[in-house]
């Protein structure tokens, strides 16, 4: 399969982000990830006979946060509805989510595309819905285990427009939703342990078109990589079926990580009637204006506002100020850094290219780190005050990530204190010229290049520890004097 | 006197003055219903140790001091009320065995106040019937003739109560299930405002128009419990966050100035000719007391059964796709694979008329068909409501029967849906509504049987209903009447 440029691949994504909430969305247990099967569970989320659910006001919070954050117009009267159908970790036998009604429509976020451009992408909508259990088939023949513990975990439903167009996009989308979500404390982002979840809606027209063409979802994709590789796999199978005068069939399809492949799920696993209705045990959710301002006078500065702010207040680059960025936890990184006296700039260059250089070689993120910002602010502060060479700085810093440690500590221990002191300084440049005065008498001559070999003396004669600024001035003055 | 002859005010008076003792009085009804329910399988079962030990505690709360008008009271709650580790079948096979871990809002509110459990009434399967014959535990003989349904779907509440083996009953109304039955066996039934009084841990049937209510001698006696029963539970969203009135203080023996209306919709000339005269007798009484009579029209009356059956159902049809095999009840032998698991525990553990039910709500919801029926009775609902909302600026109540006839016998229309879904034709509209209704005995027919009249308010107006109910009871011996057994 090839890549065809006389098609354009349209993207659509519907993301499922678990909510942070303490408790489940309509009752009380606790909705911590990893307990033993079936010990978060009680009579409401289990849909015993005779229970109502009570909604988490919390997660309401965690929504219209997430809706003012993409910009969506939130509704002050929102609806749920039931969605029903039969599945053994559905214990209702109807999922509680929003359908006519939902809490936030008309939403946007901002990704950069391949040529460097701003786009905007389109959020049809988000609602609140509840997540299903847990199915468990392995170590047991002829039936299959059932753990609730996930049942009734708040979820926030993100439909994106159809407006991504090509799998890099869907990834700079998914990595820009996910850090908004993680900026605004209410979903940790983890796809590996499903609390953010994604599907794909794929089609592809010629260009030029303006229709869609028929588009095929895919399920499966559990981590941004797949859901890239997953696009673009599908993009290609649709264009050589369409080359070779085959037509779409809109379907749902599985993708198989292993295999690098995706396969149709049979049609019996998605033909459903969900017979939505609205959801008769809660009224409808009406929330106070009062309530938005509150919450959007409270909210966090966000990737995009951060990133500008970087740029024309801390004369950051577009690259350092989007690095810095791209996580919440990178931010306050870099901010704390700069807090504890380190200059911008510097801050940003250590951050992005020594930390996180080190960091991904090691496979660890940022929070793993044992430089923390206070030590590395600290770091940047004994160079900007020049205690310190920045030969000795990275120095410093390499024992920093290995083993931790307090940098003022390191440089008692470890003898880094750099000589700043002129008369010291100049003692020993008298020393030097004193011991070569073939060199001097060179220089004298204009053979300027020796300057380099009698630094390199009296750094070596400092053992380095002299100030390289202070060597250079000193010197120059007694040679030239 | 026998003491299970009392009222619940009377009871009260002999526990206070340590007449009798509230272990005397619930041993009484435990005889009684010992010998009584072979006849009238009234309760599906019958909790004499707890009530004992209630009983026990009740007595000690007399001497403490701490006794409420419920206290030592014996009671019988319809089996769709959750009982902590007291089984609660919802008259269904499905939940035949059922023990749940948690005690609904209504049941825990009546121990609280002191009140004696005496056991789980019968009553038609998941509250779907007018006649107490879809039980999966057999149908309740009406007490005033053993041949004759009780009505339903509260019939065992009913039945339980009109043959002395409970001093009150509680029953639940999603179409008339409290008034109907109240109505067949000479009793006061009230079924209040929509959210008036919690449904958490009462088994739904369709969520939008369950409530439970009182089933009592007097109207005196239903305002004693609606006292304790009403009020916002943070557990149920639905429930009402209103202020709980004095309903008993508010009780009265005269009417002046309180204008009736009389809807002419619900006097159609089918309308069996001795309900109609015992309707005019009443409103004869309480012009006498000072109330007026006005006609007046409800429009959309004749929607009410249509627009009923489909919602109801359709909630229904949602409301009990939880009873699959997996987690409680009722599950099938051996089933083969999860198809095979849902299908067979759904078709042996439900009944026919609850089969009907979900068949007719999964089809009404259906794609394409969503818009049709679902959604357009939405909108009859809402001008249904409308036209009480209109005739409530000129009257203060409403007046109607409660049912087309007295008491029919048993199988008499069992296998004929569309006749039984019409014994409800003058309760469900106050469901739809959302309007408090309350039915009490008006008269009797040529055979002695029971006649209920309705009384409907505006929302939350229930002491409007008790006071018009309770001065009718002080000038007519209608409710004083019991069976001969
Ligand atoms: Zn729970």
């Amino acid at each position: 399969m090839t890549y065809d440029p006389n098609y354009e691949t349209v993207i659509g994504l519907e993301v499922h982000a678990q909510m942070v909430t303490r408790s489940k969305i309509f009752c009380g247990c606790s909705t911590t990830f990893g307990a033993e099967p079936n010990q978060q569970v009680c009579p409401v989320c289990a849909a015993f006979p005779g229970v109502l659910p009570v909604l988490n006001r919390e997660l309401v919070s965690m929504a219209i946060k997430t809706g003012l954050a993409i910009q969506g117009s939130i509704r002050t009267r929102s609806e749920f509805a039931r969605k029903n159908y039969f599945y053994p970790d559905l214990p209702a036998g109807y999922q509680i989510s929003q359908f006519e009604l939902p809490i936030i429509e008309h939403g946007q976020l901002h990704i950069v595309t391949d040529d460097g451009v701003r786009k905007r992408i389109g959020i049809t909508r988000v609602h609140m819905e509840v997540d299903a259990g847990k199915s468990v088939h392995e170590g047991i023949q002829g039936a299959s285990w059932i753990d609730l513990n996930r049942t009734g975990t708040p979820l926030l439903e993100i439909v994106s427009e159809p407006d991504l167009r090509s799998a890099r996009e869907a990834g700079e989308y998914l990595k820009k939703l996910r850090s908004i979500l993680r900026y605004l404390q209410v979903c940790d982002g983890n796809m590996e342990e499903g609390s953010f979840r994604c599907d794909a809606n794929v089609s592809v027209r010629k260009l030029g078109q303006t229709a869609f063409g028929t588009r095929t979802e895919l399920k499966n994709l559990n981590s941004i990589r797949n859901v890239m590789r997953a696009i673009e796999y599908e993009a290609e199978r649709q264009i050589d079926s369409l080359e070779s005068g085959g037509r779409i069939v809109q379907e749902t399809r599985l993708w198989d990580a292993n295999l690098n492949t995706s396969r149709p799920m049979r049609g019996k696993e998605e033909a459903h009637d969900y017979r939505y209705f609205p959801e008769p045990d809660l009224p409808p959710l009406v929330i106070a204006r009062e309530r938005i301002d509150t919450i959007a006078r409270q909210l966090p500065e966000l990737p995009d506002a951060k990133a500008e702010r970087y740029r024309n207040d801390l004369g950051l680059s577009e690259y350092d100020a989007g690095v810095l960025t791209s996580s919440r936890e990178m931010a306050m990184f870099f901010e704390e850094t700069v807090n504890r006296g380190a200059q911008p700039k510097a801050a940003a260059n250590w951050i992005s290219v020594e930390l996180l250089g080190r960091l991904n070689r090691g496979g660890m993120e940022i929070e793993q780190s044992k430089v923390t910002p206070e030590r590395l602010g600290r770091l940047l502060a004994l160079m900007q005050n020049n205690e310190i060479s920045g030969k000795m700085a990275k120095q410093i810093f390499d024992i920093m990530f290995e083993s931790g440690g307090d940098p003022d500590a390191i440089v008692q221990e470890h003898g880094f204190k750099q000589v700043s002191d002129t008369t010291a300084i100049a003692a020993i440049v008298e020393q030097v010229l004193a011991d070569n005065p073939l060199q001097v008498q060179q220089y004298r001559e204009g053979k300027t290049k020796v300057m380099g070999f009698l630094v390199g003396q009296i750094m070596k004669a400092t053992q380095g520890k002299a100030n390289p600024a202070s060597v250079n001035a000193i010197l120059q003055e007694k040679l030239t004097g | 006197m026998d003491p299970t002859q009392l009222s619940l005010v009377q009871a009260h008076a002999w526990l206070s003055s340590r007449q009798i003792s509230a272990r005397e009085l619930t041993a009484a009804f435990l005889e009684r219903i010992d010998r009584l329910n072979p006849r009238i399988n009234a309760y599906i079962t019958v909790d004499r140790e707890g009530a004992m030990a209630a009983a026990q505690q009740a007595d000690d709360r007399f001497r403490n001091g701490t006794a409420t008008p419920l206290t030592g009271i014996p009671i019988g709650v319809k089996d769709l009320f959750c009982t902590e580790n007291l089984t609660t079948t919802c008259g269904s096979k499905m939940l035949a065995r059922f023990r749940p871990p948690y005690e609904s809002t209504v049941t825990r509110r009546l121990k609280e106040a002191g009140a004696v459990i005496l056991g789980k009434t019968n009553m038609d399967e998941f509250a779907m019937g007018s006649s107490n014959e879809t039980s999966f535990f057999g149908p309740v003989r009406n007490p005033w003739d053993t041949e004759r349904i009780p009505g339903g779907s509260s019939g065992g509440s009913a039945a339980a109560l009109a043959a002395r083996m409970a001093m009150a009953t509680i029953g639940s109304d999603t179409g008339g299930s409290i008034r109907q039955p109240a109505a067949l066996t000479g009793l006061t039934g009230l079924k209040p405002t929509y959210g008036r009084i919690s449904r958490f841990g009462m088994i739904a049937f369709a969520s939008s128009l369950d409530q439970a209510g009182p089933m009592t001698w007097t109207a005196e006696d239903a305002a004693i419990i609606l006292q304790v029963l009403a009020g916002h539970d943070p557990k149920d969203s639905t429930s009402i966050q209103a202020e709980v009135p004095d309903y008993v203080n508010t009780l009265v023996n005269r009417l002046d100035g309180l204008r009736i209306g009389i809807p002419e919709e619900y006097f159609p000339d089918s309308l069996d000719g001795e309900t109609r005269h015992a309707i005019d007798e009443a409103q004869q009484v309480l012009r006498d007391l000072g109330a007026s009579m006005v006609s007046v029209s409800l429009p959309h009356t004749r929607y009410a059964i249509p627009t009923y059956y489909i919602i109801a159902p359709a909630e229904a049809s949602s409301n009990l796709a939880r009873y699959d095999g997996i987690r409680f009840g009722y599950r099938c032998e051996n089933p083969e694979d999860l198809k095979d698991l849902y299908t067979r525990t759904r078709s042996e553990g439900f009944g026919a008329e609850v089969k009907r039910r979900i068949m007719l709500g999964t089809y009404v919801l259906s794609s394409g068909y969503y818009d049709a029926y679902y959604r357009k009775a939405q909108k009859v609902r809402r001008l249904i409501a409308r036209d009480f909302q209109d005739v409530y600026t000129d009257v203060d109540l409403l007046l109607t029967p409660t049912t087309p006839g007295t008491a029919f016998p048993l199988g008499e229309k069992k296998d004929d849906p569309v006749a039984m879904y019409l014994s409800d034709i003058f309760t469900i509209n106050v469901n739809l509504a959302g309007l408090p209704g309350l039915s009490l005995p008006c008269g009797q027919d040529h055979q002695g049987l029971p006649i209920g009249m309705q009384l409907i308010a505006p929302v939350l107006k229930e002491e409007r209903l008790l006071a018009a109910a309770h001065a009718y009871q002080s000038a007519t011996p209608w409710h004083q009447r019991k069976p001969e057994l």
